[in-house]
């Protein structure tokens, strides 16, 4: 089969590789019928995250159509259903599963050692995300083995397009949750940095929970004509302060409620020092990550206030201004989504035609046109926002 | 064909049969020679700054040799990374200064004149590389003043946004009345 496998450094190619096949009696194989390319994705395509090994198969945004089965999957799934694939892997058995906590499965990593040595504790298995949570292949593929398939699924109706539905794999729950955490009352200003398809998917929940007011940061014109186009204040950081703009729209106060959806690879500028300083660590290796959204954050919220922070953060961060964090009396939620906790109410929600996330698609291409669809997604060239592989 | 990832395959998972072409230019490459070259030269210059001023007759000039070495070290690590054209533009500038200090011990008293003309003419060739490199990977990323679609349809509601807002007032009322939907 084709599939969109990792080389290193900035270089994915699409290589034919050999078929997967039932490993375990849990498993599934899916004929892929549509995957997305994340934001995350392009932390490895820079390899910002330690753990890729060339010949890793990417992706972990995925649909398909059921094509086998495994003796244990138990009735649970048979051929030719429809399933999204969640992009953490759950046993639904653990400790953790059953209390919801879908991403810390105690159960679906493999290779648990490596990241019980790094986090302290192993997260659940990944698909297609190196080798700490893992290294199972990925999605970006015309064919996926699901392991643990008998919890690790989605089932979709018939007659929804793939687009309306293939988020429910990651970015919509991912969104979903980031504002969930933020315990939104009505009379909330939520304040939500990057306009990337999570950013999308934030701020169309927060409006849906209830916002009294949604304020979106970005510095690319179209990401920020897409968040004022479902009801956002926006902010283009390149040409306004953040910070004061931020005061401005809420009395001088500072937004109740923070989202941080840029994560570790925070735009780097001339005019925000610290983005240079920490990209020139990166470098050398002093520091993982570049942190300059929660330090904003953490600066402009209101005391008492809450910060989620959905971006994915890899490793070390400095000079994170811990003083006004614990004096303001601030409250951090972070993790990487508990996809299937929302997505039946998700689901609920598509089908009721309150919420249409294919919005977000800007470009539909072939499988084979994958490595250069990494390119310009990471380039934001020709104003792209999400893309959507066809195998 | 044989491909070296695959002895690292757990048992079962895919394996590459054929290779696919990598989209990696002639220039990434060139980059990519051109950041090690520059770690290494940076290595000699940064450990053996003697060796390097006794070559050129420029002894008394240790310092400024191994200043030298730490940027040649900080450029090479930059043009290997993902800001490699902010790295081969830094090496740009720094073949400037190399000139530059060279040509301050081209003196007529000075034995290793030879030497010296020599680096200098090195140091030109590896610039005409640097300046290339550069040239042949600026960032994609349109600019500011790009032409760009503006997405202000696209708001995801397919009932619209008052719809949703309405929505939201509604289920938060249920919750506050002690009723779930
Ligand atoms: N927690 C999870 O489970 C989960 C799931 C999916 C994605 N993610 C993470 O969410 C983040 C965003 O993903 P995405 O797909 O939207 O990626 P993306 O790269 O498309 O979006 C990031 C956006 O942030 C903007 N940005 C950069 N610096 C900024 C700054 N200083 N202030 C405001 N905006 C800034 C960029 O212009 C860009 O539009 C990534 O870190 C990704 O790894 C997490
Ligand atoms: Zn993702
Ligand atoms: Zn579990």
């Amino acid at each position: 089969m084709k599939a969109l496998v990792w080389h290193g450094k900035e270089d994915i190619r699409c290589d034919t590789v050999s078929d997967p096949e039932i490993q375990d009696p849990r498993d599934a194989i899916i004929k892929v019928t549509s995957c997305a390319i994340c934001g995350s994705d392009l932390h490895l395509f820079h390899n910002f995250i330690p753990g890729m090994m060339p010949g890793d198969i990417m992706g972990h945004e995925t649909m398909g159509e059921v094509v086998e089965v495994g003796s244990g999957v138990d009735g649970k799934l048979k051929k030719g259903d429809r399933i999204v694939v969640p992009f953490t892997i759950i046993c639904g058995e653990c400790d953790q599963c059953k209390r919801g906590n879908f991403s810390v499965c105690e159960t679906t990593n493999r290779k648990k050692y490596l990241a019980d040595k790094v986090f302290g504790h192993s997260t659940a298995g990944l698909f297609g995300y190196t080798h700490l949570t893992g290294g199972y292949p990925g999605g970006q593929a015309e064919y996926l083995r699901v392991p643990f398939a008998d919890a690790t699924h989605i089932k979709v109706p018939a007659g929804i397009p793939d687009e309306q539905l293939l988020f429910l794999s990651d970015i919509f729950p991912t969104g979903w949750q980031a504002a969930v955490q933020c315990d939104i009352v009505p009379t909330d200003t939520v304040a939500i940095w990057g306009c990337g398809p999570v950013g999308q998917m934030a701020i169309r929940s927060a409006i849906l929970l209830g916002a009294n007011q949604v304020i979106a940061i970005d510095c690319l014109p179209e990401r920020l004509s897409m968040a004022e186009a479902a009801g956002a204040t926006t902010i283009n950081f390149e040409n306004e302060s953040v910070l004061e703009r931020l005061k401005e729209l809420t009395d001088g106060k500072g937004p109740e409620k923070c989202i941080d959806c840029v994560g570790m690879e925070s735009h780097v500028m001339a005019s925000l020092p610290d983005t240079l300083l920490d990209r020139a660590k990166q470098m050398v290796m002093l520091e993982s990550d570049r942190p300059h959204v929660l330090r904003e954050m953490i600066y402009v919220c209101r005391p008492g206030g809450i910060i989620s922070v959905p971006g994915v953060y890899s490793g070390f961060s400095d000079k994170l201004p811990m003083g006004a964090f614990m004096n303001k009396g601030l409250t951090m939620r972070t993790g990487q989504t508990h996809v299937n906790r929302w997505t039946d109410d998700l689901l609920r929600r598509i089908e009721q035609g309150e919420i249409d996330p294919s919005f977000v698609i800007t470009h539909t291409v072939p499988l084979e046109q994958g490595p250069e669809m990494y390119q310009v997604f990471r380039d934001k060239r020709d104003s792209c926002v999400k893309v959507v592989l066809k195998p | 064909m044989f491909h070296f990832s695959n002895i690292t395959r757990s048992k079962g998972d895919p394996k590459i049969v054929e290779g696919g072409s990598s989209l990696k230019q002639p220039s990434d490459q060139l980059a990519r020679a051109l950041g090690w070259f520059s770690i290494g030269l940076g290595i000699v210059e940064f450990f053996a700054p003697r060796r390097v001023t006794e070559t050129l007759g420029m002894e008394g000039h240790e310092t400024m040799v191994r200043a030298f070495g730490v940027r040649e070290i900080l450029a090479g690590v930059m043009s290997l990374s993902v800001d490699k054209n902010a790295g081969l533009w830094a090496r740009v500038g720094g073949d400037g200064l190399d000139a530059a200090a060279l040509l301050s011990g081209l003196t007529p008293d000075n034995p290793k004149k030879g030497n010296i003309a020599l680096a200098l003419l090195m140091v030109g060739g590896i610039a005409v590389l640097d300046y290339r490199a550069a040239q042949d990977t600026k960032p994609q990323r349109p600019g500011p003043n790009a032409r760009r679609k503006l997405y202000p349809n696209r708001s995801g509601f397919p009932k619209g946004l008052q719809a949703a807002k309405d929505r939201a007032k509604e289920m938060i009322q249920h919750a506050t009345a002690g009723v779930t939907s």
